[in-house]
């Protein structure tokens, strides 16, 4: 039923038991996919309302911008084939298939492993040319936004290891289908993020 | 195939019967346990603030009397105090406190979607508060910024509790964030997935989507309030200049450089306006229900007090500017959230009248809970108004940071949302203990509480009017306030410890009923929602035995014509009462 039609029913007119088998209005997604996808509008205020202060502050008389560097782009390519390898095993659970899921799955998060090293490398280089935190709004931010899509990536990683171990300690890929299909989304949705983040930064 | 409601089908739900005290009490996953929990923790905090703002308001009423009273420590008082009003006991309460024991009940459900979550959300709380009431115990004492918070002055050397008291309130504030939205994600998404069978959305009660539309304002609202936390501790912690512009703090020049304060007001009130409805609109829906049963009338209007409901929710977000007339700002700007915050008072006031129009030829029960709630509808019928005169331009420059200010806010979200809440104690005392209490204490605590808080607003709008600035820890001596207004201020504090005091009466009434209260029927106000049909009273772990319930009508089903008792409870099947039509009509089923 379509959320106009919800609202505008007359409650006080129909009596008896309406709807099928499920309560009418509720997703058919799995409660904890549809958690997530709530969570997921949440991040994403957060992230917008650090782009609003980013846009804000940037128009004050003391930003020098920053000149991203060139890793950037190989540390988005590992994001890129975390998300690959996460959608690939969602296909291969969602096909009930088993074959390649251990690679797909444990590369999956491999890649974000190393994205968030890669991450850490480029803060380094950054010190160590002079661009500290406080040297400049510009850097701050950047330290800002690219730390806090990591932290969300290590919140995603936690899940990731404990179905890891499940796997590893014997479970069947069907017993954590959901768990990989909630991973996809997660990764999915920072990917987005990050895209969107690193268009800024190195566009400003 | 046989029906299985969702709630039903996850098996997990089953396992984890409590067996142990500790797993009963302490570590539950009950929801209703829960709900005691955050409930419990709100009002404990709130006591905290109630003594704080007697304390300042003695300065006031008295000065220099109390010696302990320091201008710091006023300010502290003063910030202490509207912090854990507005979040902490408010915020904690009604989504955390309400939230957790209505929504399960109401649709008709065994538990929360994510029963650990939920235990995790009320321990964070108490973390939170835990952290908050540390900035007591630390050097230099909680901070003094005002509740507001405001940079660069929180974090300059002048202001009491700059270094760690301030540092304390954002992280415990970041943590209550936290809590706020593991408690969230469990409310809303209970309410989409977990309503029993028959139970449409348009079939809940105004409860559940008064406190469903907050949950989703306190979800997309206090990430605001996050990320300005995160940036001032970066300010604080890490000398960024997000919010610290250059600045000389005792004659020396601090290393901030270039940072917008304006900024921070802007991602303030993005949240602190939402803030105001994350507490009015859980408030709005308690009361509907409160007098709709007490009234023996189907709330009036049901479909345009949903929409109305959404419509707040919604506009909220769109005039959080309204807060900083006097910060300095594009004219057309201040026109854009001057036209805004009016447009807000039409679904308001759609709903003050159809509350009303509830009332208009009801069979009133003037129970205590009803007392509460008719107060309620003068008290915010009040602060409402006083709103339109702020929400003006014109009309907020001369009175901004004014004791008109504090009248304002306090009638419409201070005393309007506490006497929802006693209203709704009372209202569900019953079925929460399986105790009645005691009626004439009930009232007569609404009365001291009634007249007591008009004996103290009331007085301050006029010396708002005369230009009392808020917030001053001593008037001293100016043209233009008389010295007649000290004496006003000597009065608002005999009220504000008169009802401060009174308040006595209600925890004596609460904590003495539970053991001294005659049995509660499991229906005393014959309601017709689905939490009054539980089969046990209090309702147990799982609420509702064997089978979980089925809807077949909407929750307002009072004095229906033709039918034998004056209401039919949500559960009872179709062919044992008649319905209406559009005019109220019968109509044979």
């Amino acid at each position: 039923m379509s959320l106009f039609k919800n609202v505008t029913a007359k409650p006080w007119e129909r009596k008896g038991v309406i709807g099928g088998l499920e309560p009418e209005g509720a997703f058919e997604s799995p409660n904890e996919k549809v958690a997530l996808s709530i969570f997921l509008v949440v991040a994403s205020v957060v992230f917008s309302l650090f782009t609003v202060g980013y846009i804000l502050r940037m128009e004050l008389p003391d930003w020098r911008p920053l000149s991203e560097p060139t890793q950037l782009w190989f540390n988005t390519a590992l994001l890129v084939l975390s998300s690959v390898l996460f959608q690939w095993a969602r296909n291969i659970t969602k096909n009930d298939q088993e074959k390649n899921i251990r690679i797909a799955f444990f590369g999956a998060g491999a890649f974000a492993i190393l994205f968030i090293v890669g991450q850490l490398i480029t803060w380094d280089n950054l010190q160590n040319a002079g661009y500290f935190l406080t040297s400049n709004p510009a850097n701050s931010f950047y330290y800002l936004m690219t730390g806090l899509h990591a932290i969300h990536l290590l919140g995603g990683l936690w899940v990731w290891s404990k179905s890891s171990i499940r796997l590893l300690s014997g479970a069947e890929p069907k017993d954590i289908k959901l768990s990989i299909e909630l991973c996809t989304l997660y990764w999915h949705f920072l990917l987005i993020v990050w895209l969107v983040l690193f268009a800024l930064l190195s566009n400003t | 195939m046989a029906y299985v409601p969702l709630a039903d089908q996850d098996h997990e739900m089953e396992m984890h019967h409590p067996h142990s005290f500790v797993e009963k009490y302490v570590w539950s996953q009950d929801h209703k346990v829960i709900a005691i929990q955050y409930g419990g923790l709100a009002v404990f905090t709130g006591i905290v603030g109630l003594v704080l703002s007697l304390l300042f308001r003695m300065q006031l009423g008295f000065p220099d009397t109390a010696s302990f009273i320091d201008p710091n420590f006023y300010y502290q008082a003063v910030t202490m105090h509207g912090m854990i009003m507005v979040v902490y006991l408010l915020t904690a309460l009604f989504l955390g406190g309400f939230g957790n024991y209505m929504i399960p009940l109401m649709c008709g459900a065994r538990d929360m979607v994510f029963p650990f979550l939920n235990m995790l959300s009320v321990w964070v709380f108490l973390l939170s508060v835990i952290i908050l009431m540390a900035s007591f115990f630390v050097s230099g004492g909680p901070t003094g910024g005002g509740w507001t918070l405001y940079p660069p002055q929180t974090n300059l050397a002048g202001t009491p509790g700059h270094d760690m008291g301030i540092v304390l309130m954002l992280v415990s504030l970041a943590v209550f964030i936290v809590a706020a939205t593991m408690g969230g994600l469990n409310y809303v998404v209970t309410v989409l997935q977990y309503r029993c069978r028959g139970l449409t959305m348009m079939r809940l009660p105004l409860t559940v989507w008064g406190i469903f539309v907050a949950t989703l304002l306190a979800l997309f609202a206090f990430p605001a309030l996050l990320v300005s936390a995160i940036m001032m501790l970066f300010d604080i912690l890490l000398g960024t200049s997000f919010f610290m512009p250059a600045i000389i703090e005792s004659g020396s020049p601090l290393d901030h450089n270039g940072g917008s304060p304006i900024l921070f007001q802007h991602l303030f009130w993005f949240f602190g306006h939402p803030e105001v409805y994350i507490v009015a609109l859980p408030a709005f829906g308690l009361v509907s229900d409160v007098l709709s049963v007490h009234a023996r009338k189907n709330i009036f209007g049901y479909r345009m007090m949903v929409w109305a409901i959404i419509a707040i929710g919604g506009l909220s977000f769109i005039v959080w500017a309204h807060h900083m007339y006097v910060s300095g700002m594009h004219p057309y700007f201040g026109f854009f959230f001057a036209t805004t915050t009016l447009i807000i008072a039409v679904p308001t006031a759609l709903k003050v009248y159809n509350w009303i129009l509830t009332l208009w030829e009801g069979d009133i029960r003037l129970n205590a809970p009803m007392y509460f709630a008719i107060g309620f509808i003068f008290t915010f019928i009040h602060g409402g108004i006083t709103g339109l005169f702020l929400g003006n331009v014109v009309i907020d420059l001369p009175l901004s940071d004014s004791y008109f200010v504090v009248a304002h806010f306090h009638m419409v979200m201070g005393v309007s949302p506490v006497l929802v809440v006693f209203a709704a104690i009372y209202h569900w005392y019953p079925k929460i203990t399986g105790r009645m209490f005691h009626e004439g204490m009930a009232k007569l605590h609404f009365w001291c509480t009634f007249l007591g808080t008009y004996a103290i607003y009331l007085p301050m709008h006029y010396l708002g009017f005369l230009g009392v600035p808020r917030r001053y820890y001593a008037l001293g001596t100016t043209d233009f306030i008389p010295a007649s207004a000290q004496d006003l201020n000597t009065t608002i504090t005999i009220a504000a410890l008169f009802v401060g005091a009174s308040q006595l009466l209600f925890f004596i009434n609460v904590f003495w009923s539970l053991r001294n209260g005659p049995k509660a029927d499991p229906n005393p106000w014959g309601a017709a929602s689905l939490e009054w049909q539980t089969p046990d009273t209090p309702p147990v772990h799982g609420n509702w035995g064997d089978s979980l319930p089925t809807v077949y009508r909407w929750a307002y089903d009072y004095s229906v014509p033709g039918a034998e008792q004056d209401f039919i409870p949500q559960n009872t099947p179709e062919e044992e009462g008649p319905t209406m039509n559009d005019d109220g009509m019968d109509k044979e089923a």
